[in-house]
């Protein structure tokens, strides 16, 4: 009867044929069950959108499930590059104003989706969440079960409101000791993909638990449940406590949206899979190399790495608080003269905070570009595309060959400070040297 | 559901940037990512693929993004199946949900060459190197998949149960946000 986290979640919106089930049957749920979920929120962008709206077209259904529950944002390409990327951000928005969706976000009032969401006030703790995006694991974070699924899924998750899923084996991941200065959630999860690797966890969800995470802040549970998608997991769950409940109250979402105030925990001696107990106190700054997100080392480890180019921002790193990190370390530096510097703040609401905190200023004085919120070039879309033979130090999380621009580029992958430093630095290097 | 084709074979961690860069997402058009798929790997891939191919891979295959143009893609430039070690989960659903067969068949994986021949029959999950004389079991299909492998992949699958009224309730149900009605506090 004992469950996981991800057994909880995933059991409380159990149906059959519909119906939601009895207790003692959702008690009786466990790993590596097949179930239909009913999902409380449905997300797609403008890349994986039109596929959904497509496939969506030939279910036999005119409307979808629940307009309030189905959420649209235009993020990958936009504010759009080309012809063809308007062309389908523009079959987005037909398809949001027919269907009267009331989350649609659009240029000017957007921003990038796994930090739009949870601002919004649009995920809440006990939330099942599908999304045409493989970072919808972020909100594990606030207790939801996040997960990325294809447009084909989206679309039928948009007309019957419900999702099929293998109940995920779940990884005990606990984190041991005190954090050092400058250590952060990007730092904590690049580390434990590279000890577990890339495909670590596959099929599998991810607990992060442990002393050295209590009191955690928000946007680096944000960070770390971002990327349980880079070794391969289903979702990466934090349970709830008091700095998610300050969350939660701070950001109210919709103002008649259904609120959970239960606690989501794992049950007591619930059945793991495996436990992994990460030691803390010695961590330094975290780097992963290219090509894959678990070839990581520590910052001093890396020898001379030289760069053409910094990217700070993106769903994983694009919140207020990680420009921050980024603007203490670049008060008062310039980024190096062989440096292109690009901040990308995650949301509209990101970007008016930045400025009243002068942290806009700062970049901007330090030399480097400030962007509208967009995925841009973690992906290689657009602003910011490598050229053969550059190499780019990037808060994102992904470094696969090409990821970023051209096949024979490269992407380093670390957090704010370290980004910021290695900038003015011109080199990939600690906080500590720039601040010394 | 039995294919012959030639091998296509890499090796683990293959990402869905490198099934096809995300620098052709601006058109969902299969036959336009087509003609880039594999292409940061394998640049004569798209060119000399024939419909039948097969491309065999190891550990991980599809690791990375939910874009569905990956299997798209491979499925549009005639690969009648993947054979891999293991697959991410992500493309695994993906790819079934389309229709594009996969089967998770290590030994067949691990022992093919590119330019070997396969026969591969995905219902009976047997893999056959016509080139080695070798025989392989696939992992099993669940019953779940196999239904869904049946109907033709997910959209057949979910309107038959939509026409069938099993998501009646779910469709019906108050919208998430709907205002409260006069007198509930």
């Amino acid at each position: 009867m004992l469950q996981t986290l991800a057994e909880r979640l995933l059991s409380s919106h159990a149906v059959r044929d519909g119906q939601p089930l009895a207790l003692d049957a959702q008690r009786s749920i466990h790993a590596n069950d097949l179930l239909e979920v009913r999902v409380d929120r449905v997300l797609a962008n403008d890349i994986t959108g039109p596929i959904a709206i497509r496939e969506f077209s030939k279910l036999g259904v005119e409307t979808v499930f629940d307009p309030d529950a189905i959420v649209l944002v235009a993020d990958h390409f936009t504010p759009n590059k080309d012809i063809a990327s308007a062309e389908q951000t523009a079959l987005l928005r037909r398809f949001a104003r027919a269907q009267g969706l009331k989350h649609f976000y659009d240029v000017g009032r957007a921003g990038i989706e796994h930090v739009l969401l949870p601002e919004q006030g649009l995920v809440r703790p006990g939330d099942v969440v599908v999304g045409a995006d493989s970072h919808t694991c972020t909100y594990g974070a606030l207790a939801a079960f996040g997960t990325g699924m294809g447009s084909t899924d989206i679309a039928c998750a948009m007309a019957t409101g419900s999702a099929w899923v293998r109940v995920p084996e779940s990884v005990r991941v606990e984190y041991v000791g005190e954090l050092p200065p400058w250590i952060g959630g990007k730092d904590l999860i690049l580390y434990t993909i590279g000890q577990i690797g890339v495909d670590g966890a596959r099929y599998e969800a991810l607990e992060f638990t442990g002393p050295a995470l209590e009191r955690l802040p928000m946007h680096a549970r944000f960070t770390m449940s971002n990327m349980a998608i880079e070794c391969g997991a289903k979702a990466g769950l934090f349970g709830t406590d008091c700095v998610t409940s300050a969350y939660v109250t701070a950001h109210p979402g919709p103002p008649l949206c259904v609120r959970h105030t239960e606690p989501w925990q794992p049950d007591a001696q619930a059945t793991y899979a495996r436990v992994v107990r990460l030691e803390v106190d010695a961590l330094e700054p975290q780097v992963a190399r290219p090509f894959l997100p678990d070839n990581v080392c520590g910052v001093s480890e890396l020898g001379d790495v030289c760069i053409d180019q910094v990217v700070i921002g993106s769903c994983t790193n694009g919140r207020i608080e990680d420009l921050r990190e980024a603007g203490d370390i670049l008060r008062g530096h310039e980024v190096h003269p062989d440096v292109r510097c690009i901040v990308l703040p995650g949301s509209q609401y990101v970007v008016r905070q930045a400025a009243r905190e002068g942290l806009l200023d700062t970049f901007l004085r330090a030399g480097a570009a400030v962007s509208t919120p967009t995925c841009g070039p973690c992906l290689g879309g657009h602003m910011g595309v490598l050229a053969a033979g550059e190499r780019a130090l990037s808060t994102t999380n992904r470094n696969f060959r090409g990821r970023m621009g051209h096949p024979e580029s490269e992407v380093y992958l670390s957090g704010p400070a370290v980004a910021a430093a290695s900038a003015v630095a011109g080199r990939i290097t600690s906080p500590e040297e720039v601040l010394r | 559901m039995r294919w012959t084709g030639k091998v296509w074979k890499y090796g683990d961690h293959i990402d869905t940037d490198a099934i096809i860069p995300a620098r052709y997402l601006m058109s969902s058009d299969p036959d336009a990512l087509a003609r880039h798929c594999m292409e940061d790997v394998d640049p004569v891939f798209a060119s000399e693929v024939q419909p039948g191919d097969v491309v065999v891979a190891g550990e991980n295959f599809g690791c990375g993004s939910s874009r569905e143009h990956a299997p798209i893609a491979l499925k549009a430039a005639g690969i009648s199946c993947v054979v891999a070690s293991s697959f991410a989960r992500i493309f695994y659903r993906n790819a079934l949900n389309i229709g594009l067969p996969i089967l998770v068949c290590k030994r067949g994986a691990d022992e093919a060459q590119t330019g070997h021949r396969f026969e591969v029959d995905v219902r009976g999950g047997v893999v056959k190197n016509e080139t080695l004389g070798t025989t392989y079991p696939a992992d099993a299909f669940t019953p779940f998949v196999l239904g869904l492998i049946d109907a033709g992949g997910l959209i057949p699958y979910t309107r038959d149960r939509l026409r069938d009224g099993v998501f009646d309730g779910l469709r019906g149900q108050a919208t998430k946000e709907q205002p409260k009605r006069a007198g509930q506090s």
